[in-house]
C-alpha cells in the first residue's frame, strides 16, 4: 500500500524551511524549543505525562514548560500510561492536539490498547469522521544497563499498524524540525527519542524550522556500500565513518529519520548506485524495521544488487544487565564493518 | 478494614425497585418520578417511547437480517436497556460527549441518528454512517459527538476521559457520557480514568450499564462488591444507583448530573441496574440465565413500562400507539431497504481514511 511510504518531496512541495543562522544545542533543547514553539503557535496544543510539569521532565525535555504555560497545559498526570494515552485520544477527537511523553517508551506498552485499537485506528473505523492528531513521544531504544523491561526497540512494533506514523531522529536539527512537523500533524505520529542522544549538540537552523516527515537524509556520500541505520545507531555511524575508510571502504550512510511513512525511494536510489546494503538497527531481528527495510530495497531495486542485503541488528535475547553482554547483544560499529566488507566480498 | 454492607445481598437483585409487575402506575409514582413525568409532558414522553420503540424495532429487523447473512460479524443487542440509553441521553445537550461500547446500537439510535444510515453500516455499505468500515460494534457520528462505539472492554472508557478534558480545557460546560458494561468496570482503564478524573475534576460521567453479565460471567462472579457504586468511594467520587428499567429515573438522574457539572465540573459514577433481553450476542443462547430470571425482567420491558404509562396518562390511547408504532416500523423498513440497495464500498478505497 503506497500509504506506507513517503510522497516524494517534489510531490509535497516541503523543503526545509530555514534558511541563515545555526545556533549549536543539544537534542533535548531542540525537543524543548519544537514543543514550545508549537504551544506558543496553538492554544489546542498541550503537554501531558508523568514529570513533565514541576519536575521538569524525567529527561529535562520540558524543562521551564510549566512555568511558562501552567498546569492547565503542562499536565502532570499519575503513573496511568493507558488512562492518559486514551485521554489523549480522546482530546484529539475533540479538537485539542495533545502531546504525550511517555517516561520512556517501555511504559508505552501498557497503552498499548489506547495506542493501537483506539489511536490508530479511530480515524479508519468512523469512515473518516474522526481523526487523531496526536504526538506520543518519549525516550526509546536501550539505554545503559538498564536490563531487559527498559531497553525496548518498539518502532518496529508500531510502524506495523496503518494508521499510525512512526518518527526517530538522531540530530538535534531533526528532532526540532520533525517533532513540530509531527505535532502539526492531523496524524498519531510515535515519535520516538533516544535516551542517550538527548545531552548530543549540533547545529539547529535558527528561526522557524520544519522538516517533513517521509523523507531520508544521506549523512556521508559514498560509492561502495549503502549503510541504513536509524536513532542512535545512525548518529554512532557518523561517528565511526573514518574506520570504514581506513577499511577502504567509501559508505553512503543514509538515516531514514521516518521510519513510517519510508522514504524508500531515497534508500533505493543509493542502492542502485552502491549495489550494497547494510542495515543496522538496535531492535531484534526478527520481524524488525530492517526486515521490512530490505523487502522494500529487493522489490525496488533486486536487479541492481551484487550481494545479499546484510542486517546487523540486537540478538535475539532480551538485553542482558551485565555490560558485556549488553554489549554483545546491540550492533556495534565492528559488526557494522563486517557486515559491510562481507557485502564486498572482502570477507 | 471493614467491607461496607452489601445491601444489595439481601435485597436481591431488583430492577423494579419494589413496585410489581413492570406496570407503572401514575398513583404509584413517587414526587421525584411525577416531576419528571410533569417536565417531559406529553410530546417528551411520546418522542421517546418513539425512540424506545425504534430501538427495539431496529434490532429486531437487524436480528433478522443477521439470519439472512445480510450483516455479518458480531451483532450485540441492546433489547432491553432502552430506557437507560433514552433515558439518559434524552437529559443531555446536543454538544456534550458521548463514547460507549460496541453494544451501541441503542446509544446510537437515542441520539437521534436515522436508522437509514446505521442499518446500511450494519450491511457494510458505503452508506453506512462509518462508510462500511466500521460495523455493529463502531458507529460513530462527529456531528452529534458521538465518539464513537469500541470493541475493546474498558477501551472507551480513557477516550471519555478524554472528551472531559477538552471540555474542561475550553471550559465551555460540556459533560462527557462514557458508557460501559458491568464486566468493563474491572478494567484497569476504568479505575486509571476515575482516578484522573476525580483528581482534576473532570466533567466526565462513567455509567456503568450493568446488565448482570459479562457474556456468560455474572456481577457474583466478577465483582468484589455487588454495589458497583462502591468503587467510586476510592476514588472520591460520587456514585449512584438508578433502575436502568425506568425512563423518568434515568432521564431525572441524567438531567441533575448534567446541569450541576456544567456549572462545577467533577465527576459521577452511575450504576444503572437493566438486563439485556438477548444473549451476549447474537451467536449466544444465554443458556447461563435461568428462564425465571430471564421471565421476571421481560415484565419488567421498558417498553411496556413507558407505553403503560403513556395509556394511563390519557397521552396515548391504543389507535394512537398503534399508528405511531407503525410509523416507526415503516421508517426501519425503509432503513433496511436503504440499506439492501446501497452500494457496497469501491474496494479501490480501501486506502482511505487509513491518514488524514
Ligand atoms: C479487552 C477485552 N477482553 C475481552 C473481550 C471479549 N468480550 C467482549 S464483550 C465481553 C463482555 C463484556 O461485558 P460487559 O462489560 O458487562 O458489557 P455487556 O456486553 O454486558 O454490555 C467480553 C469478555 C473484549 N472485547 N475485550
Ligand atoms: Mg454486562
Amino acid at each position: 500500500m503506497e500509504t506506507n511510504h513517503a510522497p516524494r518531496p517534489e510531490e509535497t512541495g516541503s523543503r526545509p524551511s530555514a534558511v541563515g543562522a545555526m545556533v549549536e544545542m543539544t537534542m533535548r533543547e531542540a525537543l524543548n524549543q519544537a514543543m514550545v514553539e508549537e504551544m506558543e503557535r496553538d492554544e489546542n496544543v498541550f503537554l501531558i505525562g508523568e514529570e513533565v510539569g514541576s519536575y521538569n521532565g524525567a529527561y529535562k525535555v520540558s524543562q521551564g514548560m510549566l512555568e511558562r504555560f501552567g498546569s492547565r497545559r503542562v499536565v502532570d498526570a499519575p503513573i496511568s500510561e493507558n488512562a492518559f494515552t486514551g485521554l489523549g485520544v480522546g482530546a484529539a477527537m475533540t479538537g485539542l492536539r495533545p502531546i504525550v511523553e511517555f517516561m520512556s517508551f517501555n511504559f508505552s506498552l501498557v497503552a498499548f490498547d489506547q495506542i493501537i485499537s483506539n489511536a490508530a485506528k479511530t480515524l479508519y473505523m468512523s469512515g473518516g469522521q474522526f481523526n487523531v492528531p496526536m504526538v506520543m513521544r518519549g525516550a526509546g531504544g536501550p539505554a545503559a544497563q538498564v536490563a531487559a523491561q527498559h531497553s525496548h526497540s518498539l518502532e518496529g512494533l508500531f510502524a506495523h499498524f496503518p494508521g499510525l506514523k512512526v518518527v526517530m531522529p538522531s540530530t538535534p536539527a531533526d528532532a526540532k524540525g520533525l517533532l513540530k512537523t509531527s505535532i502539526r500533524d492531523d496524524n498519531p505520529v510515535v515519535f520516538i527519542e533516544n535516551e542517550l542522544l538527548y545531552g548530543v549538540s549540533g547545529p539547529v537552523p535558527a528561526g522557524e524550522l520544519l522538516l517533513p516527515l517521509g523523507q531520508a537524509v544521506i549523512r556521508s556520500e559514498g560509492s561502495d556500500v549503502t549503510i541504513i541505520a536509524h536513532s542512535r545507531m545512525n548518529h554512532v555511524l557518523r561517528m565511526a565513518l573514518e574506520e570504514f575508510s581506513r577499511e577502504g571502504i567509501s559508505v553512503e550512510l543514509i538515516d531514514p529519520r521516518t521510519i513510517k511513512p519510508l522514504d524508500v525511494e531515497t534508500l533505493a536510489r543509493s542502492v542502485r548506485k552502491t549495489h550494497r546494503a547494510v542495515i543496522v538497527e538496535e531492535g531484534h531481528r526478527f520481524a524488525g524495521v530492517g526486515a521490512q527495510i530490505a523487502d522494500d530495497l529487493y522489490t525496488a531495486c533486486f536487479d541492481y544488487l551484487d550481494a545479499p542485503i546484510a542486517r546487523v541488528t540486537h540478538t535475539e535475547n532480551p538485553t542482558p544487565y551485565a555490560s558485556n553482554l549488553e554489549q554483545a547483544s546491540l550492533p556495534s560499529v565492528a559488526e557494522v564493518v563486517k557486515a559491510a566488507r562481507a557485502v564486498l566480498y572482502r570477507g | 478494614m471493614a467491607e461496607p454492607a452489601f445491601t444489595q445481598k439481601e435485597e436481591g437483585f431488583r430492577a423494579d425497585n419494589g413496585r410489581g409487575e413492570g406496570r407503572t402506575i401514575p398513583g404509584a409514582l413517587t414526587e421525584k418520578q411525577r416531576e419528571t413525568l410533569e417536565e417531559l409532558g406529553r410530546e417528551g414522553l411520546l418522542e421517546r417511547y418513539r425512540l424506545m420503540y425504534m430501538i427495539r424495532n431496529f434490532e429486531q429487523r437487524s436480528e433478522q437480517a443477521y439470519q439472512q447473512k445480510k450483516i455479518g460479524g458480531f451483532l450485540h443487542l441492546y433489547m432491553g436497556q432502552e430506557a437507560l440509553g433514552v433515558g439518559m441521553l434524552g437529559a443531555i445537550g446536543p454538544r456534550d460527549y458521548v463514547v460507549t461500547s460496541y453494544r451501541d446500537h441503542g446509544v446510537a439510535l437515542a441520539l437521534g441518528l436515522e436508522p437509514g444510515p446505521l442499518m446500511a453500516e450494519l450491511f457494510g455499505k458505503e452508506t453506512g454512517i462509518s462508510r462500511g468500515r466500521g460495523g455493529s460494534m463502531h458507529f460513530f457520528s462527529k456531528e452529534k459527538n458521538f465518539l464513537g462505539g469500541h470493541g475493546i472492554v474498558g477501551g472507551q472508557i480513557p477516550i471519555g476521559l478524554g472528551a472531559a478534558f477538552t471540555a474542561r480545557y475550553r471550559a465551555e460546560g460540556q459533560v462527557s457520557l462514557i458508557f460501559f458494561g458491568d464486566g468493563a468496570l474491572q478494567q484497569g482503564a476504568f479505575h486509571e480514568a476515575a482516578n484522573i478524573a476525580s483528581l482534576w475534576e473532570l466533567p466526565a460521567i462513567f455509567i456503568i450499564e450493568n446488565n448482570r453479565y459479562g457474556m456468560g460471567t455474572s456481577v457474583e462472579r466478577s465483582s468484589s462488591v455487588q454495589d458497583l457504586t462502591l468503587k467510586a468511594r476510592g476514588y472520591n467520587m460520587e456514585g449512584v444507583q438508578v433502575d436502568g428499567m425506568n425512563l423518568l429515573d434515568c432521564h431525572a438522574l441524567m438531567k441533575e448530573a448534567v446541569a450541576s457539572r456544567r456549572q462545577n465540573p467533577r465527576p459521577l459514577l452511575v450504576e444503572a441496574r437493566t438486563y439485556r433481553f438477548r444473549g451476549h450476542s447474537i451467536s449466544d443462547p444465554a443458556t447461563y440465565r435461568a428462564r425465571e430470571e430471564v421471565e421476571s425482567y421481560q415484565r419488567l420491558d421498558p417498553l411496556r413500562q413507558v407505553r403503560g404509562l403513556l395509556e394511563e396518562m390519557g397521552w396515548l390511547n391504543e389507535q394512537e400507539a398503534r399508528e405511531l408504532e407503525k410509523k416507526v416500523r415503516d421508517e426501519v423498513l425503509a432503513a433496511v431497504r436503504f440499506a439492501d440497495e446501497s452500494p457496497l464500498p469501491d474496494p479501490a478505497g480501501l486506502g482511505r481514511y487509513v491518514y488524514a
